[in-house]
This record gives structure tokens, sequence and C-alpha cells, in this order.
């Protein structure tokens, strides 16, 4: 029989990881099929599971400083409806699914699924969010793209929390984003891009592209993020390819069962282009 | 797992493995069968419950994670007002053809109009999008909605 533990405060879940490995529940959505057995078998985890979802400690959504705190359990409807966290994000969000998984599915969930194709990670990507890690003696702040190692792998130690995202309270002025799927709802992403940028004066102050799904882990650039900024509009019209050729070798995508490599590349280079003449 | 939750307006203690899904508890132990497994992947929407009054895929859902919450499926639901609307709103517009997808539609609108009473076709495909139907097609299903919205005027 798999056993469950359901602590009642945040103190008791780290106290409980200290002594025992648990597989963290939160929603379920992605660890409930990955462990599926079919018709009336309950899910195989091979450990205790640690009910978290209930612990309201870990559910605000609340501005401090210059920064946004998401808690790990959020479900992504209550992160849609807050009015705190950029529209671009929740724009995002409400391309995820459906309603009712997104009435159960908790933000920490799509970041330790580590999945390159998790649609919460181009944005955490492109804004350098960071998670908060606790465990009775130790907490750590990471950038998401630090914890995140490889496909379905973190960094998170099995005494370890993951409890509050991180991102900064700021908009960009431009914000652009194509999730290319199999259909418009409840679909996983082929390929998804996300730009933004802010543009004054004609000039471009500050830009960040990210992409999902089209290699081992989300694709950013600084170098060409470096390269944009800075110039006029102008002097970006007539840079578009070289721009897009900094992304050439960075897009490795894979054929898997939703698309095909090829497809990937060429579509993610002319979603780059796309956005870059929506800038100019 | 012990878990203490109420289903259908009545409270219900049982012993069950911590991961087995609610929709495998609802069916297979306490004989609730309007709720149906068609992906068994949170795609399909066949398995829709209310769980606190929201829209949740019972195929994904853990028995660890409902204690001391509500769930609500059409066993009791067809008892309400709400209900009353909905299916003849469904019946008045063809939305129902094999059946085996309207409980999970018919829960889904409920969870949809419970947060916006007034809802666009826009909205509505929106609010529907987690259910998937492979009879009648969709239009017959949202208009089955508008109907309702009508007939049920001021019970959301």
């Amino acid at each position: 029989m798999v056993d469950g533990i359901r602590p009642e405060n945040l103190k008791e879940a780290l106290d409980i990881l200290s002594k025992q490995e648990c597989v963290v529940m939160a929603g379920g959505t992605d660890l409930m099929v990955q462990r599926a057995r079919g018709f009336a078998l309950a899910p195989d985890f091979g450990k205790p599971l640690l009910f978290i979802e209930h612990l309201n400690e870990l559910k605000k959504i609340y501005v401090e400083g210059n920064d946004i705190h998401i808690g790990a359990c959020a479900i992504l409807t209550d992160i849609m409806e807050n009015e705190v966290v950029p529209s671009i994000f929740k724009d995002m969000i409400g391309q995820m699914a459906s309603p009712p998984t997104r009435n159960m599915a908790t933000i920490a969930g799509n970041i330790c699924n580590a999945s390159p194709a998790g649609d919460t990670l181009p944005y955490l990507y492109a804004v350098d969010a960071k998670v908060k890690l606790e465990s009775m003696d130790s907490t750590r702040v990471l950038k998401v793209s630090e914890f995140i190692l490889s496909p379905k792998k973190t960094c998170l130690r099995s005494d370890e929390l993951l409890t509050d995202i991180i991102i900064p309270n700021k908009e960009f002025g431009l914000n652009y984003y194509r999730k290319v799927g199999q259909r418009k709802g409840m679909s996983l992403t082929k390929i998804s891009l996300l730009g933004m940028a802010d543009v004054s004066d004609g000039r471009i102050l500050d830009t960040r592209i990210t992409l999902g799904s089209v290699a081992a882990g989300i694709v950013r650039s600084q170098e060409a993020e470096k390269y944009m900024i800075g110039k006029s509009v102008d002097e970006i019209k007539h840079t578009i390819e070289t721009i897009v050729e900094k992304y050439e070798s960075l897009i490795r995508p894979i054929d898997d069962a939703r698309s095909t490599a090829i497809y990937r590349k060429k579509t993610s280079l002319r979603l780059i282009k796309d956005f870059l003449e929506k800038i100019v | 797992m012990k878990i203490e939750f109420t289903l259908n307006n009545e409270k219900c203690t049982m012993n069950v493995d911590a991961s087995k899904r609610l929709l495998d508890l609802l069916r297979d132990d306490l004989g609730m069968s309007s709720v149906k497994e068609g992906c068994g992947e949170g795609e399909c929407g066949a398995c829709v419950v209310l769980v606190d009054g929201r829209a949740m895929n019972s195929c994904m859902l853990p028995a660890g994670s409902i204690i001391g919450k509500s769930v609500i499926t059409l066993e009791s639901f067809k008892h309400t007002d709400r209900y009353k609307a909905i299916e003849r709103g469904f019946l008045k517009a063809g939305s129902v053809q094999c059946g085996f997808c309207t409980p999970g539609f018919i829960i889904s609108t409920e969870s949809l109009l419970n947060q916006n009473p007034n809802p666009t076709d826009e909205e509505i495909k929106e609010g529907l999008s987690g259910n998937l139907c492979r009879c009648t097609g969709y239009n017959m299903i949202i208009k089955g909605v508008r109907f309702a919205m009508e007939i049920g005027s001021g019970l959301w």
C-alpha cells in the first residue's frame, strides 16, 4: 500500500523530509500520469507521498520590494487571476492545459518537472526568476536556470522543498508569445517563443528572447540580447539576419511524438524573425 | 492512508492507497458511475468532478489530496436547479449523442457559469476546452450552454 503523509505546516513537512525520503505531491498533474498503471491500479511511487498542496503558506502571491513572490503551491488558475502577476506571464499560463488541469497544477510542479516543454519556463528564464529551496537547516536561492540541470533533472536535494518563486516586478513595453501546438486548447508545446523588449526613442533599452521545446533546455542567448541592447530600431532592422543566426546553433530540437526536428528548427527561426520585425 | 472528505454532501472516511486516483475511488469503491475514464491523463475531461466548487480531473487527483475537501459528482448535482437548467439547455440544443462525455461537460459548464454567469461564446469555448466530445462536435454543446444560461437565468 502506498503510504501518505499530510503535514500540518511547512515546518512539519521539512522535518519529515529531513528524516525520510518521500515523493513530494502537489497538484499531481504530472506525477500521477507519469506513474500511472492503468485502470483501478494506484500509481506506484516506491516511497511514501508527502502531500503539500493544502499548505496555505505555500500559496501566497505578493509583492515585496522589487520582487513578486509566487508560492510554490499556487495553482495556475490563481496566478492567472492575480493582479500583481505580469500580464504576459498570465497570458502564457492561460494557454497551458485546460481549466480543470489549471485548477490543480502548481507552478513549482511545472518547474520541478524540468521538461524543456514546461510552459512557465520561457518566462522564468527570460526574467532570471529565482527559486527558494528550504530544508530544516538550510535555505538556498538559485536562478531557475541553475536549478534545472537537464531534462527531468534538478538540483533539489531529497531533504529540500521548493517553497517560493521570485520574479522581478517589471512589465516590458513590448510582449510577444507564440505557442505552437497541435491545437489551441489542451496541447503540449512543439515550439514556444517568448520575446519581450523595452523600446524608447527608437532605441532598444532591454530585450529578452527565450524558446521552449527546441533543445534540451530553454534557449536564451545572452550574446544576442547584448548585441541588440543599445542599438537603434533602424540598426536592428538591418541586422535581423545576423541576430537570427546567433540562435542557429543553440536551437537543437529532436524528433518526437509531437513534432519533427526540421519543423521545430525552421519555425523557431521564423518566430524569432517575426518578433524582431514586431520591434522594428 | 486514512482519508476523510465529503462526497455529495455526505461525510466519507476510508482507508486507501494514498496515490489511488480519485477516479477509481469514486467509481470502484463508492459507485459513482457518472464519473468516466476516457484518456486517464487529463486530456479528455470525462472524469471531471467539482472539488471545493472547482472543476478538476479526477484521474490525476491522488486520494491523499482530497482530505478535508468537498467532492461533488453528478449523482448529487443532478438534484439542483442549476443542473436542471443545464439538462434542459443540452436537450434543447441536441448537445448529447452517445453521452459518455456529457457528465464531464455538465460539471465544466457548472464550474464555468459559477465563475462567469454571462460568458461570451469565446469564453464558453475556453471554459470547456478541457472536455472532448467525439460525437456531436462542439457547436451544439456551446449552444446548449447558451440555452442553459437563458433557462437558468439568475441561478448563477
